[in-house]
């Protein structure tokens, strides 16, 4: 008997095929090379993010391929180039950290290049199979990446309890994606969904997968009840690593979702937007409470990035097209303007991280009155104050939810929005009305080249996609059509 | 017959994972384990999945449980360590009603009448040939996932356990 | 179906049974003149008795998970070889793709000095 090969369609995988080469390249160099390349490892992975990118970018027919394991579409684009986005900014505002804390290794570039393979590949999946080892791919990166400053013993604590929490939450996963399999037959999203329309199903079985499938995801998103593991990884890991962290992963979390429960599971006679409300309104809230009471800077950022989930799955809540998209939409504001002041916050913590406290911040507008005067657009931005574009992504998710009737959730979230506004302000406050109690002896603070480009980057897109938002949107709004 | 193998696996299974727990001794919990991991190889073989028992055997019996090992010894953990729980009877408790709960409302849930007939699958199902044939045709990408995975636990293990990166 | 793991059945048995076996027969049929020093374990300069349970190092932690890694990938050559021949030109392309980049992974861990002991 002799196979006949499936057709595949190379060029689609092409920017994972591209950045698993500049992994590998960077890999290579750096054992090969030694010491002396290191100055190199940033740019080659940059290079790899630019290529990818523009391969990601070039034109398509919406289909799917490797047996139907992976699909091309507009969306699967759209979450390509936010991942690279993402991954871009990190590695900018990686350049100094790395090479302050002497981690400049190529193994660290090597894991961010893994971890977004690992994104995309979810994005793309239309097999539950292929979700799971886009998950694995992803999540092995993280473990090791929030780890990676291996003298700091929060770091250390970071990875390990990201490590266990995230190992169980796999098993609630797979769990899950056995029980969806057990009960219809399939792992493919397409075939699951004709077979939840069209057969005369289990429910109760895959009622249960779903349910474990969404803990599972939960988990990986940071949505409260399941987020007890983010403070203490968000503040342990690196800070370019949090960065990184509090961005694509959630997207890519949020894709799969999107894919499972709005393509697949969504005839299903269960009510499953019941289920997200609930997680996105307590999201909102606990995020938002906890990050009220902070007083480090890292920590508080780290539990706005919880409540940031919370407001993107209003948008999923209300279960429509124009939900979805402004999902795509507020996850690629929230990628731009939450890196760049991540990348703020590493350079005014100095070495080792010393200095994450908010008070940190104190007098930091009339020391550097540019990076004060970016902080505050973006923090601006973080806490939906127009003319930015964190207001306009509030607004249309919200938008979409009233649209659904969910209007007791849009209520939660706004209350959650002026809460969000007192706690970000306190940013401004400190930088700009308390002065310095004693002159500190601490050199004075210079941005370096990495971080003043990645900050244009964030900048333009804050105000960008906040003054013209039109052609992002229809960009968003497109990629829900070619599921 | 089958049943008999069935229920002597099943049991088999379940106690060395409930000793496995409950012994205090973090060598004898891991032979426990493997003993656990032989009895689930032994379940797959009589789904019919060959290849997977022998990968059982072979992967979890043999190599993880040498880094499980591996792991206790490094950890050097005494009797004593890592039993003495910081909750209570209480929370126990609770704990074990709150999953009870759960598994009741699952089981309930369940229909198990509507469960699908079980089909009975191909002659050569869970064979070597018969997993390649899928393998390496429908699930190329995510074999080929593989194997990025694998370099990044490679990269991920080395950053981690080395003395000097 | 399941007679196919005959052989495994009677495998198990002979092992258990060989080692039940030498253990119960050199306890009856051995020769007992026992005297304490015959007793005792001798290795030159080693105490005899020491807790199991020592201390090892984090290198060979690195050394058994490089191992899990790469064993899993040499599973994956099993079900590979035996549809080889159907598989053709396409099943040799795909394997050396997942070789290749497994082999970047071993020339790292290979030049990087993971393997040796430092």
């Amino acid at each position: 008997m002799v196979i006949v090969p499936p057709s595949i369609d190379l060029a689609a995988v092409g920017p994972e095929l591209i950045l698993t080469g500049a992994a590998s390249l960077l890999l290579l160099v750096g054992v090969f090379l030694k010491e002396q390349s290191r100055f190199l490892n940033p740019w080659i992975a940059l290079l790899g993010v630019i290529l990818a990118a523009g391969c990601a970018s070039s034109s398509l027919f919406p289909h799917t391929t490797f047996q139907g394991m992976y699909a091309a579409d507009l969306f699967t684009r759209f979450f390509k180039l936010l991942f690279l986005l993402g991954t871009g900014m990190t590695i900018l505002i990686s350049i100094k950290y790395t090479a302050d804390e002497q981690i400049e290794h190529a193994e660290y570039y090597a894991l961010l290049l893994f971890a977004t393979i690992g994104m995309m590949l979810m994005a793309a999946a239309s097999d539950l199979v292929t979700v799971f080892l886009g998950i694995e791919t992803l999540s092995l990166s993280l473990y090791v990446l929030a780890g990676y400053t291996r003298t700091r013993l929060v770091s250390n604590e970071a990875s390990l309890k990201y490590f266990l929490l995230g190992g169980f939450a796999t098993g609630f996963l797979l769990y899950g994606i056995a029980l969806i399999y057990g009960s219809t037959g399939h792992t493919n999203l397409a075939k699951i969904a004709y077979a939840v329309s069209h057969g005369n199903l289990n429910t109760g079985l895959l009622t249960i997968g779903a349910l474990l499938l969404l803990v599972g995801l939960g988990f990986k998103v940071a949505a409260v009840p399941f987020h007890q593991w983010t403070p203490d990884v968000y503040q342990g890991a690196p800070i370019p690593v949090t960065a990184f962290m509090s961005a694509g992963p959630k997207a890519a979390v949020l894709a799969v979702m999107i894919r499972v429960f709005e393509q697949s599971i969504a005839f299903m006679n269960v009510d499953w937007t019941v289920w997200i409300t609930i997680l996105a309104i307590l999201t909102m809230t606990v995020g938002n409470i906890a990050a009220l009471v902070q007083s480090d800077a890292k920590r508080m950022l780290a539990f706005s990035s919880i409540s940031h989930a919370g407001y993107a799955m209003v948008g999923m809540a209300a279960a429509s097209r124009e939900g979805s998209s402004a999902v795509l939409y507020y996850m690629l504001v929230y990628t731009f303007m939450n890196i760049g002041a991540f990348g703020i916050l590493a350079l005014v913590a100095r070495q080792n991280e010393q200095r994450t406290a908010m008070r940190d911040f104190t007098g930091f507008a009339y020391k550097n009155p540019a990076l004060a005067f970016i902080m505050t657009i973006l923090v601006f931005s973080l806490a939906g104050i127009p003319p930015m574009a964190g207001f306009m992504a509030k607004f249309y998710i919200f938008m979409s939810a009233i649209k659904a009737g969910q209007n007791f959730l849009v209520l939660a979230a706004v209350l959650n929005s002026a809460i969000g506004i007192y706690y970000y302000l306190r940013f401004a406050i400190y930088m700009y009305m308390k002065e310095d109690e004693a002159p500190s002896t601490l050199p004075p603070l210079r941005a370096s080249l990495g971080l003043i480009l990645a900050l244009v980057i964030s900048l333009y897109g804050v105000i960008r996609l906040g003054v013209l938002p039109a052609e992002y949107l229809d960009f968003a709004g497109k990629a829900l059509l070619t599921f | 017959m089958q049943l008999l193998i069935f229920y002597g696996f099943g049991f088999l299974a379940l106690f060395s994972g409930i000793a496995m727990i409950m012994s205090r001794q973090p060598v004898t919990s891991a032979l426990l384990m493997i003993l656990n991991m032989f009895c689930l190889a032994g379940l797959y073989a009589q789904l019919g999945a060959h290849l997977i028992a022998a990968l059982q055997v072979m992967v979890y019996a043999g190599a993880i449980m040498v880094l499980v090992l591996f792991v206790i010894m490094f950890l050097n953990l005494r009797e004593k360590a890592g039993i003495v729980s910081k909750h209570g009877v209480m929370t126990q408790a609770v704990g074990i009603a709150v999953l009870g709960f759960v598994i009741t409302a699952m089981v309930s849930k369940l229909d198990m009448a509507k469960l699908p007939a079980a089909k009975a699958p191909a002659a050569d199902f869970g064979s070597v040939v018969a997993i390649g044939r899928v393998l390496f045709t429908d699930y190329l990408l995510p074999f080929e996932i593989t194997s990025v995975l694998l370099l990044a636990a490679i990269v991920g293990a080395v950053v981690l356990a080395k003395r000097k990166v | 179906m399941l007679n196919q793991y005959i052989p495994v059945l009677v495998m198990t048995l002979a092992a258990c049974g060989t080692a039940a076996g030498m253990i119960i027969a050199t306890t009856i049929i051995g020769p007992k003149r026992e005297f304490e020093e015959k007793m005792e374990p001798f290795e030159c300069g080693v105490s005899p008795v020491s807790d199991p349970k020592s201390r090892f190092g984090v290198r060979f932690y690195l050394v058994a998970m490089l191992f899990i890694v790469f064993d899993i990938e040499a599973v994956f050559l099993f079900p590979w070889a035996a549809v080889f021949r159907e598989l053709g030109m396409f099943g040799l392309v795909e394997m050396l793709v997942f070789i290749l980049v497994l082999t970047v992974g071993l020339a790292y861990v290979w030049k990087k000095g993971a393997l040796e002991w430092e």
